[in-house]
């Protein structure tokens, strides 16, 4: 079977409701906690779409545009 | 054609009333509160035949421009009350709303993507021209009764009447009412002289309002910026007025100082940063303020009910505060007249409150989640309405998370009592509860709209070319306009009692997901009581007594 593509249509329902739900989840966390909690839910959301291909666009979305600081850093050691 | 009046200099007289020589009569209804919705509450009771005394303590109307946002629900309203025209050729239509991140543009949304609606999504017109047409109509009612500079400094009720204390330039007298709509505002006297509270929170942050006038070139549509280089860090917006005015709403955060940043010398650079050096403008009205999302517990106490600011409160993204306000007042009319003429038990107005406290929660959901994505409460809210920012000029649902203000739509009025539940399987987005769809209709020779036709009473409305079926509600006139909806081309004519209007789109029959012989029974405020794919008599009748809360236990449900 062919894997399918990252769908970035809208696919929520209530967009409005899941993103109060997910600043919710943070309530009264530090930013240490809510990286943890971050992480914790990105790993559950990825064991439940499960397909690689998906989750490497997502990451690769995710990633672009954002620049390389650490690159430099790394060629002066 | 009116003449051009400069509403912002206006000033009303005051005049002794006869009930200031004491003995004064029971009026049916006392209104507190010439802004918008006092003014339209009491335009539609006097335009349906009950007397009304609307009170004012002051003598002009609105201090600058204040709302200026007027949805397609309210000017359908205002159209009711006699009154939406001159608005609607006085004010900037809009329905396109355009979201920056820095400077680039994320996307663009329409609020009104389909055409033939008599009214746009918007218009932008400065609040005191909405009172100011609002109380010319006002002028045309002779059971309008507008008292100004009467103020409310006591309040008693019992349960025969509600007793005011009013204070006037020629001294106190007291007036007396059956039923006192008090829409004075945020800051309530009524509500504070009841000892009454509104509870809600209070949100940390400060938005400078710049009026300028000046002659620019941005077109016609709301423009949000997040994060803009002319005004880093926080968010801006901006919008067209009618005499070439521009809103301008700058985010300024809680450390502000409120009355240094009204100093010209502060707005002025602030102004200038987005517009550029060349620019020419003038600063017409300025204003720093916070707000709260709040509401009264109770919209009704005995004899006295709340109705707009008096009652809820939003912060003013999405433009929810008058036009829920303007949508309360629609609410309020015709259960007070139906109430008032012995037609319907007092507890009809027992669904005002209800229906309408239901409408202000989800007023107050939409303007909080919108404040909290503006305003982030915390690092990690931040974080993620920036990953939203950055996702939503490539990925399409990332649109729909970016909140810059969910803009105000007619509340569909969910669990109403005085609905009556679907029994036939309607397609359409409309439902019982929801205001009815407008669209174009032909009657009589002329080009129309369905909306402005079906009057202020309820409305029995039947597609198809045989009005047999509906013969049969005559005996409900004239609580019941009857109305056939024929396809375009029809021959049918109007005739005693009814009146026939030629669906020229065939768009009524497509947003009503109407066949031949379908039937809708609309509220006189226009929202839908009940549907059915085929008219009975008996279930109209029930289903108009629901709708008035009239349907005693032992007639059959």
């Amino acid at each position: 079977m062919m894997s399918a593509m990252l769908d970035t249509t809208l696919r929520l329902a209530d967009p409005d409701a899941f993103y109060e739900a997910l600043i919710d989840m943070h309530r009264d966390l530090g930013n240490d906690d809510s990286q943890l909690v971050n992480a914790k839910l990105i790993l559950l959301l990825s064991n439940q779409i499960g397909d690689m291909t998906v989750l490497r666009e997502a990451m690769l979305i995710a990633r672009s545009g954002i620049a390389a600081a650490v690159a430099a850093s790394t060629a002066s050691v | 054609m009116t003449m051009a009046i400069d509403f912002q200099t206006l000033t009303f007289e005051y005049r002794r009333s006869s009930d200031q020589n004491g003995d004064a009569p029971l009026h049916p209804v006392v209104v507190i509160g010439a802004g918008p919705v006092g003014l339209a509450t009491a335009i539609d009771l006097a335009q349906q035949g009950t007397p009304v005394v609307l009170l004012d303590d002051d003598h002009t109307l609105s201090s600058g421009s204040r709302a200026i946002c007027f949805a397609k629900r309210t000017l359908e309203i205002f159209d009711r009350l006699g009154c939406g025209e001159p608005m609607v050729e006085k004010g900037v239509s809009w329905n396109v709303g355009k979201v920056f991140l820095q400077n680039e543009l994320l996307y663009a949304f329409d609020l009104l993507p389909e055409a033939d609606h008599a009214r746009p999504a918007f218009i932008n017109l400065q609040q005191y021209y909405v009172e100011g047409y609002l109380a010319e109509r006002a002028r045309e009612l002779p059971l309008l009764d507008i008292r100004w500079r009467n103020s409310v400094t006591g309040i008693t009720q019992s349960d025969e009447c509600v007793s005011l204390q009013i204070d006037t330039p020629d001294g106190p007298y007291t007036l007396r009412a059956s039923y006192v709509v008090a829409a004075d505002g945020a800051r309530s006297p009524v509500r504070a002289l009841m000892h009454l509270d509104a509870h809600g929170r209070t949100f940390k942050d400060r938005f400078l309002i710049a009026d300028v006038r000046m002659k620019a070139d941005f077109p016609t549509e709301r423009w949000f910026w997040f994060d803009p280089p002319f005004h880093p860090n926080q968010s801006v917006l901006l919008h067209r007025q009618p005499d070439n005015v521009w809103r301008i709403d700058f985010q300024l955060g809680w450390d502000a100082d409120p009355v240094a940043e009204k100093t010209p010398e502060r707005v002025i650079p602030r102004v200038r940063a987005l517009l550029g050096p060349d620019v020419e403008f003038e600063l017409e009205w300025v204003s720093v303020y916070t707000f709260r999302c709040q509401r009264m517990d109770k919209f009704r106490h005995g004899r006295v009910l709340f109705a707009g600011d008096s009652a809820h409160g939003v912060s003013p993204f999405g433009a929810r505060g008058a036009n829920s306000g303007v949508q309360d007042a629609d609410n309020l009319g015709w259960k007070l007249k139906w109430v008032i003429d012995g037609d319907a038990p007092d507890a009809l107005l027992d669904t005002y409150a209800s229906e309408r406290e239901a409408a202000a929660d989800e007023n107050i959901r939409h303007s909080t989640r919108s404040t909290d994505f503006i305003t982030p409460k915390s690092d990690v809210s931040r974080v993620f309405r920036d990953a939203a920012l950055r996702l939503a000029k490539d990925c399409v649902f990332a649109r729909r998370i970016v909140n810059s203000g969910r803009l105000s739509t007619a509340s569909v009025l969910h669990d109403s009592p005085l609905s009556t539940p679907d029994r036939d399987a309607f397609n359409c987005v409309l439902v019982p509860g929801a205001a009815a769809a407008d669209a174009p209709v032909f009657s009589a020779g002329r080009n129309g709209w369905f909306l402005q036709r079906t009057g202020s009473s309820f409305a029995g409305v039947l597609f198809g070319e045989s009005s047999d079926a509906l013969i049969a509600l005559k005996d409900l006139r004239p609580q019941m306009k009857l109305v056939l909806i024929v396809p375009a081309g029809s021959d049918v004519k109007s005739r005693e009692g009814i009146e026939v209007l030629e669906d020229v789109k065939g768009l009524l029959a497509q947003r009503f997901d109407a066949h031949p012989g379908t039937f809708y029974l609309l509220r006189p405020d226009q929202h839908i009581a009940m549907r059915a794919r085929s008219l009975e008599p008996q279930t109209v009748r029930e289903a108009l007594a629901r709708a008035t809360c009239a349907l005693n236990e032992t007639q059959p449900v």
